[in-house]
């Protein structure tokens, strides 16, 4: 058994959007608040703290989770992305250009985590209609209702994606490979080519 | 939350051994149990982390053609490894329909049927009557709100509530065993058995001892003939209201096995036994089939407002019927 803390603090190194950081905080500390109060990463949001609503949507390993169910010493030694690693050189990641294109927000503050959300559900390949979109962001909820918006984004993305050599996951962060664990069976499937039969502008208007 | 002390376990009996110390707790994916120390419903003083035990991370073939899921085993990658979904569909399907992509990715296998309950009254933050949270202090749910998505079999008027886990239902279906090691010795449970009923003990959730380490779940022979249907309020992400998961066998043109259990009718996956025995023998798609269903209904008793479940149930469970029939 390694080091066991007697004292309520422990230390965490992440690999965080590409660079190294070390915290010592309280052991009870989430990953959510680990990125919010200490890397001043608040991208992610802090919606209802238990699970529920998908605002605190964050890269673990390359693998989408809610980072306020995790608790940050269990993820020490691991790669983190949240939104603010998405662009590259300054230029947005394609998802986040097609959030924009379709509208596919109000207040935004739901829109992290579901851009998040969205570039996994891509890269899983779970884009095959807009149900099975749908289902697969089923997770984020949008108190502003912004779905059909948020479908049409995502279907938008993914038909880009896949009509585009490059996958979008090849410079947003390493392979989930790279950090030793396989990337399993939610990434075995190629993604399924999505015609881009909704147009982003075609729903971008609201009600 | 309290504050505990946190142990990363490197090893199976590093991990043991370390559950030996009182009012300590295994930490899996998270989340449950980061919820219940926010809401005090639990106050561990010491977390050990099984998180990264590198042996149960597999999903492997047993000698007797099922499968042994290691028991810290994503749900994502469970539902969608291509054994699983072939050979036991109504597993895949079941676990595909619980919570949501994201919270798949950390909720383990294992941890799934440790889950509790979602009565309001167990989840409260403030104090209320309710035997899980305070053995002895009543349950405030038996004739309170919500009671329209409690229990309809099993219950007493010590406690209510129902088993949320979709995934259980599949494994109780499946006559599959969860597989333990303990400091002094582990165990086989059958999943149908793995769940404690208020007539036992109201307080209890399950039948594991403190520091009983789930290490996985065995399956045995394939079910492709199985599917699983989940009733619920909004088309994902929510909790059932009522779910069935059944798996048939079908031989000369008539059933000759049928297993059928339901979900969030009671505090453990329901085995309509009665229905099962009752089926073998009949054409798929005859009217006897739904007589069959109804018989497995006679225990079934409602609260004051969910009487619809019955129905419901045995509805859900024909409906599943046909579809593992069609698979
Ligand atoms: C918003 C939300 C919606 C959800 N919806 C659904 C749903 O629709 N259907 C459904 O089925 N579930 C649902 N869940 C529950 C979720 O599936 C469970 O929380 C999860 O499976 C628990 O696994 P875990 O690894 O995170 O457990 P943890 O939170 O790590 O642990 C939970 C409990 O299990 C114990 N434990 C964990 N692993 C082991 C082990 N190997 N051996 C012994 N004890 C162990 C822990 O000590 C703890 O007591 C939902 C959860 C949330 C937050
Ligand atoms: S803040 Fe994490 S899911 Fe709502
Ligand atoms: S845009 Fe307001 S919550 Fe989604």
């Amino acid at each position: 058994m390694p080091d066991e803390s007697p004292t309520p603090e422990i230390t965490v190194t992440l690999q965080v959007n590409g660079a190294q950081s070390q915290v010592t905080c309280d052991v009870r500390t989430t990953l959510l608040d680990l990125l919010r109060e200490r890397l001043r990463l608040t991208g992610a949001k802090k919606g209802c703290n238990r699970g529920e609503c998908g605002a605190c949507t964050v890269h673990l390993d390359g693998r989408r989770v809610n980072a306020c169910l995790v608790l940050a010493a269990s993820a020490d030694g691991r790669e983190v992305t949240t939104v603010e690693g998405l662009a590259t050189d300054g230029e947005l990641h394609p998802v986040q250009r097609a959030f924009i294109e379709a509208d596919a927000f109000q207040c935004g503050f739901c829109t992290p985590g579901q851009i998040m959300s969205a570039v996994c559900c891509i890269r899983e390949g779970h884009t095959g209609s807009n149900e099975e979109i749908r289902e697969w962001m089923s997770g984020n909820i949008c108190r502003c209702s912004a779905y059909p918006q948020i479908a049409a984004a995502v279907e938008a993305a993914a038909a880009a994606t896949a009509s585009d050599a490059a996958p979008v996951s090849a410079s947003d962060e390493a392979p989930a490979g790279a950090s030793g664990r396989t990337p399993a069976s939610t990434d075995g499937r190629p993604p399924a080519p999505t015609p881009a039969t909704v147009t982003a502008s075609a729903t971008g208007k609201r009600r | 939350m309290r504050p505990f002390t946190y142990v990363r376990a490197e090893t199976l009996p590093g991990a043991l051994d370390s559950a030996r110390t009182d009012n300590t707790m295994f930490l899996a994916g998270g989340t449950e149990l980061l919820n219940w120390a926010r809401i005090g419903i639990e106050t561990p003083s010491r977390l050990v982390d099984i998180g990264r035990l590198p042996e149960l991370h597999e999903i492997t073939p047993t000698e007797d053609g099922g499968l042994r899921i290691g028991a810290l085993a994503r749900l994502n990658d469970v539902a969608q490894d291509a054994r699983v979904e072939t050979a036991y569909p109504v597993f895949s399907q079941a676990i595909l329909k619980a919570a949501s992509a994201q919270l798949r990715n950390l909720a383990t296998i294992g941890g799934n049927p440790v889950q509790r309950v979602r009565c309001p009254y167990f989840r409260s933050n403030g104090p209320v009557a309710c035997n899980k949270r305070v053995p002895g202090s009543g349950c405030a749910a038996l004739h309170g709100a919500n009671s329209e998505r409690f229990a309809i079999f099993g219950w007493t008027e010590d406690c209510v509530a129902v088993q949320p886990s979709d995934p259980a239902v599949a494994l109780a279906c499946l006559d599959a065993e969860i597989i333990t090691e303990h400091g002094d010795g582990g165990r086989r449970i059958p999943a149908t058995e793995f769940h404690t009923l208020p007539d036992v003990d109201p307080a209890a959730h399950n039948v594991l001892r403190p520091g009983e380490l789930i290490t996985g779940i065995e399956l045995g022979a394939p079910a492709p003939r199985s599917a699983y249907v989940k009733v619920r309020e909004r088309q994902s992400y929510e909790y059932a209201l009522v779910s069935a998961a059944a798996a048939v066998e079908v031989t000369d043109g008539v059933i000759s096995r049928a297993r059928v259990a339901l979900g969030s009718v009671a505090l453990r996956p329901w085995r309509l036994y009665d229905a099962e025995a009752a089926l073998v023998g009949l054409t798929p798609g005859s009217p006897e089939v739904r007589d069959a269903v109804t018989s497995g209904f006679s225990a079934a008793r409602p609260l004051s407002s969910n009487a619809y479940k019955i129905p419901l149930a045995r509805n859900t469970a024909l409906r599943a019927l046909e579809l593992a029939l069609e698979a």
